[in-house]
């Protein structure tokens, strides 16, 4: 589904990421990990297209299409999803009418039908449901006002609507408290398919109890260190990070 | 829907032709004879001669003012043509099959109803070209529930006591430089006067069109609510593109008595000039109106999107006890465009209020300024005012500024005042295409929430065209 080849980026001149190579098939989850500031959101923002970074080399297929041919908004509408570590609040622009028009844009794009402002209120009223949010949160301005777990129950809310092909979820867990976090997992897990991907980019291995990856990688200046299977999300959980870079150090040394 | 006003708004600038026809014009400039000239055209009575040319010896006395935050080169007031006219044989036309047909073609191009069958949306009009109001519609239906709805001329002709006893009652001829100015040699415009106790059955419209290159247009509407009456009212307008500046200078006066109600909404479009800011329209303008009544309600609503320079500030004198003010306004400035606009909300009266919602957009190169006075005189016990002026500014070579004034004289009023200032940035558009929404349209949708509170107050449809207008207005502006 997803094939990142060699990827190089920079932002202002100063490359971030420095030779990803990850290929990512239908049905999996994996889980990008690593310290603050080893280039995991930023690999999530290259993907969807952020217009601050600039990709320097390397190549990445979606679906076997260049992904870099595509803009940001004719990646999302092909499928690529990703859920904000920080979402912004946009006053005056109801949450409803913004999901709608995201809604309509990909229905359009795939040659199905729009819905209507009556059509969509049924449409909606069942997907908030998932993520278990209150109604008032349709009629509110776009995240605005809303505490940081709101904001992430509005990103999972998002997902349900357009049902993304790959999901890239940054930092999920950031800002949710434990019940959350499980309500926003189960959801997560409910929307996995066979046809469907998760790229779960966090920084601490919780999340990945309830939403468990078959592939963990551990992500440090701009480079995979490590893959493995989801197992090494616990031992990240007991040892730290220190021991991966260490070890890649020695690795690069030999 | 085929309303004036959506009609200025709903494209990009189509409205830049002029129309080839011969014109009655006096020459360039300004003396006592040429307002003599403009005062006889009109067959006017004596006392309005005499208001204009006191206005003028006024006017020669002063300064034009330089406070706003505005640049621009002074006019040259003897360049400027004070009168022109579509030619014609009558001094006015019995009917519309006398209007030339030239300019009949102009108002079809611009899509201005001048045509009663024609216009759907069941809104009277009066169509102002230049110097003279060319036709005004539905007058008769109007007429049937004591609805005056005319020109300005026509008014002074057939209702003189009507326009001796309230012209200038607002906008003293003395105010201001070009309040003076227009008081001596306005043309034409429209009168509206609601009686008693009846509610205007339809909206009220007025077109404004400046056409000849030389010409300033000086229009002047004079709006009076008896008791109990209500009326809204609504202005566009539009203007040739030339690579010279016109001067646009208006006055506009309201009255509302005892629980009156009047709410006057505009969707100024008038030619803003090039990307470099060459040509445009000067648009200096004196709105205001008097809540003399008790419990009696002005409302103001602008979407201000075109002139070179605006420099405007529709305001609300709340006299009557209980009266209420509102000044709802979206103003934006693109390229090298000026706009220093806002309010003044003078409160007289006990227990009046006023809400100020101001939404400047700032692109381009272009400079943003809200300037607002509030004043609580010592005798307005319990006055309030709400005030919440917002700025967004995209892209990084714009400005904005809010030039807040408040002046209170009475312990218990109470004031108070909000503002924001946010950026249209490349965060806010990423969020939106990472969920497949267009650049373009994101833009439109931020804008659209930016401006809600300044859109819900206009007619609907209207609103609607509105959001166009803006967008519009910023294509290419970001990214």
């Amino acid at each position: 589904m997803l094939s990142i080849k060699n990827l190089t980026a920079s932002i202002n001149g100063t490359p971030v990421l420095n030779g990803i190579d990850l290929e990512i098939r239908a049905g999996e989850t994996h889980a990008i990990m690593g310290p603050n500031g080893s280039g995991k959101s930023t690999l999530g923002k290259v993907l969807a297209g952020h217009p601050a970074y600039e990709v320097t080399g390397g190549e990445v297929l979606f679906e076997g299409q260049n992904l870099f041919e595509m803009e940001a908004d004719a990646r999302a509408r092909a499928g690529i999803f990703m859920g904000f570590q920080h979402p912004i609040e946009v006053p005056g622009v109801s949450n409803a009418s913004f999901l709608r028009l995201a809604y309509n844009k990909k229905a359009e794009a795939e040659g199905r039908d729009e819905l209507d402002p009556l059509e969509f209120d049924d449409f909606i009223h069942e997907k908030i449901k998932v993520v278990a949010m209150k109604e008032e949160f349709l009629d509110r301005s776009l995240n605005e006002g809303f505490s940081g777990g709101e904001k992430k129950r509005n990103e999972i809310l998002q997902m349900a609507v357009l049902e993304p092909r790959l999901a890239i979820l940054d930092e999920l867990d950031s800002g949710l408290d434990i019940d959350a976090l499980r309500v926003l997992g189960d959801a997560v897990n409910k929307l996995q398919r066979a046809d469907r991907a998760l790229l779960i980019i966090t920084h601490f291995p919780r999340i990945l109890e309830i939403i468990q990856p078959q592939f963990v990688h551990v992500l440090s200046g701009g480079r995979i260190l490590k893959s493995a299977g989801k197992e090494l999300a616990l031992e990240l959980e007991e040892r730290g990070y220190d021991w991966v870079l260490e070890e890649a150090a020695a690795g690069g040394a030999r | 829907m085929n309303s004036t006003l959506n009609v200025v708004t709903s494209q990009e600038y189509k409205y830049g032709f002029v129309t080839n026809i011969e014109a009655d014009s006096v020459a360039a400039g300004l003396n006592e004879d040429v307002i003599r000239f403009i005062s006889a055209k009109k067959g006017e009575p004596e006392w309005l001669l005499e208001f204009r040319l006191k206005a003028y010896r006024h006017w020669l006395t002063l300064a034009e003012p330089d406070w706003a935050k505005v640049n621009y080169p002074r006019p040259d007031f003897q360049k400027i043509v004070y009168y022109s006219a579509p030619k014609q044989k009558t001094p006015k036309y019995a009917s519309m099959d006398e209007v030339d047909p030239e300019l009949l073609r102009t108002f079809e191009k611009l899509g201005v109803p001048i045509n009663e069958q024609a216009s759907l949306a069941g809104v009277a009009v009066d169509v102002v070209f230049d110097s003279v109001s060319v036709t005004t519609t539905y007058k008769e239906k109007l007429a049937t529930v004591g609805i005056i709805f005319c020109s300005f001329s026509e008014a002074v002709r057939e209702h003189p006591d009507l326009i001796k006893k309230y012209l200038g009652s607002v906008v003293p001829a003395a105010d201001n430089f070009y309040a003076a100015l227009n008081s001596a040699v306005f043309t034409d415009g429209s009168f509206v006067f609601i009686p008693k106790g009846v509610t205007c059955p339809m909206d009220l419209s007025t077109y404004f069109r400046i056409n000849n290159k030389e010409s300033g247009q000086f229009e002047r509407t004079l709006i009076v609510a008896e008791e109990g009456a209500s009326v809204s009212y609504l202005e566009g307008c539009t203007a040739p593109q030339f690579d010279t500046n016109q001067l646009h200078a208006a006055v506009v006066e309201l009255v509302a008595l005892d629980h009156a109600s009047i709410k006057y909404s505009t969707v100024q479009n008038w030619y803003a000039g090039d990307k470099n800011g060459v040509g445009g329209i000067f648009n200096f303008v004196t709105k205001r109106g008097l809540c003399k009544g008790k419990g009696s309600h002005i409302s103001w609503t602008q979407v201000e999107t075109g002139s070179a320079i605006t420099w405007k500030y529709p305001s609300c004198i709340l006299l009557g006890d209980d009266s209420i003010g509102e000044f709802y306004s979206v103003a934006l400035t693109n390229h090298k465009q000026q706009a220093d606009t806002g309010t003044k909300m003078v409160h007289i009266g006990r227990n009046t209020k006023s809400t100020i919602v101001s939404k400047g957009i700032s692109a381009g190169d272009s400079s943003n300024s809200y300037r607002g006075l509030v004043k609580i005189q010592p005798k307005a016990e319990g006055a309030r005012n709400f005030s919440q002026c917002d700025s967004m500014l995209i892209g990084h070579t714009c400005s904005a500024s809010t030039f807040p004034y408040l002046e209170v004289q009475n312990r218990s009023a109470k004031v108070e005042h909000e503002a924001t200032t946010s950026k249209i940035g490349e965060e806010q558009l990423f969020y939106f295409q990472q969920r497949g929404i267009p650049t373009e349209e994101a833009i439109s949708m931020i804008i659209n929430g930016f401006c809600k509170d300044v859109f819900r107050e206009l007619p609907m449809e209207f609103a609607v065209e509105a959001t166009k207008l803006l967008s519009l207005k910023l294509e290419g502006s970001v990214g």
